[in-house]
């Protein structure tokens, strides 16, 4: 399989590592919360090795059976993009039980606080 | 023993308030407790008005959300006994009686109104039968005992069975025929009693739309998923 030009592997790694520190930025501006960045973080990191290390997606393509590199890459970002739904799933379904127990315990106090005025 | 009468409303201020005289006239030393599901509607003017107790979601969470906010005040304030029926007069509460007795006697933790064993006149149409039977064969398949009626929301529960579904074991998503499976597999006696039910007389059924296949597509998962799950917590001591 062919290595990639200097100028294919330089737009990889400038576009992964762009992508990495976007993520980082967005911890510290607090606007992303820790616990569901690592997610991000782990995929910009993968496709920045990636990006240096050709040699590895080709590894990983002979292990798979894949044909081509490509397909391989395709194959990680859908696995990714089921990860990251699963992972949202799981969040807010988990979410939901807090709010419904919020509600409830609101609707709880309510009533408590209606029956002591009369 | 010290009942309380769960009614679950969502915009049934026309129908409910003849629900709750009935209540009155039938348990008058009862406690009423209307729980209003974010209504748009009057309902919970109407039941204050009727004498009720009611606690108000502050949005609409379904009908098994709002139930067991009721069991969790019952299980706050001590009540030994809940007795549920629906706010859109479906349920007699002439037959709250025959439900309590069953509690009250120690025959069975849980008392279930059904309106198939000689009770009354009720004939549902082809299509519910065939949606009805096809719950009670998975109901079947869950716990090995047939149930005359399974989507039945007229029911009681003696205090260790509303300390249980106040829990997060209580499956709020859809609430009748689960309830019947989860309550009979943590353990708990179930019992049906014959009561009559009417035809509603206006509004939305909870079964209309493509809700019921959503209701069957979520029984099968819990078929399939029942042997490989951690049964709940059983019933004493919780």
């Amino acid at each position: 399989m062919p290595e990639l030009t200097l100028h294919q592997t330089m737009f990889a790694l400038v576009t992964s590592v762009v992508a990495f520190l976007f993520v980082l930025e967005l911890v510290r501006r607090r606007r992303l919360r820790e616990e569901y960045s690592w997610l991000w973080l782990l995929t910009a990191g993968g496709m920045v090795l990636l990006a240096v290390w050709y040699r590895l997606l080709v590894v990983i393509t002979h292990l798979v059976g894949a044909v081509t590199p490509l397909n391989t890459l395709l194959l990680c970002a859908i696995l990714f993009l089921f990860a990251i739904a699963v992972h949202y799933s799981v969040i807010i379904s988990r979410l939901t039980t807090q709010v419904k127990n919020l509600a409830q315990e609101l609707a709880l106090l309510s009533s408590r606080v209606e029956e002591r005025e009369g | 023993m010290k009942p309380l009468v769960l009614v679950p409303a969502y915009n049934e201020a026309a129908r409910i308030a003849r629900v709750l005289a009935g209540i009155r006239a039938v348990v008058p030393d009862a406690t009423m407790l209307v729980v209003d599901d974010g209504s748009g509607d009057d309902t919970t003017a109407v039941a204050r008005a009727a004498g009720a107790r009611v606690m108000r979601l502050p949005f609409n969470l379904g009908a098994g959300v709002a139930a067991q906010t009721g069991y969790k005040l019952a299980v706050r304030e001590g009540y030994d006994c809940v007795v549920q029926l629906d706010a859109d007069g479906q349920h007699e509460p002439a037959d709250i009686p025959a439900l309590l007795d069953v509690i009250a006697r120690g025959d069975a933790d849980v008392a279930i109104g059904s309106r198939f064993l000689g009770g009354g006149g009720y004939r549902p149409g082809l299509l519910r039968r065939t949606g009805m039977g096809l719950f009670r064969w998975l109901a079947w398949l869950l716990t090995g005992v047939w149930f005359s009626d399974v989507t039945s929301g007229f029911r009681a529960f003696n205090g260790d069975v509303v300390r249980f579904v106040a829990t997060e074991w209580y499956p709020t998503d859809y609430a009748d025929a689960d309830v019947l499976i989860t309550l009979c597999r943590a353990g708990f006696r179930l019992r049906e009693v014959p009561v009559r039910m009417y035809p509603r007389t206006g509004g939305l059924s909870m079964h209309a739309g493509l809700r019921p296949v959503y209701y069957v597509f979520k029984m099968l998962l819990s078929v399939a998923l029942a042997p490989l799950r951690r049964e709940p917590a059983q019933r004493k001591g919780i």
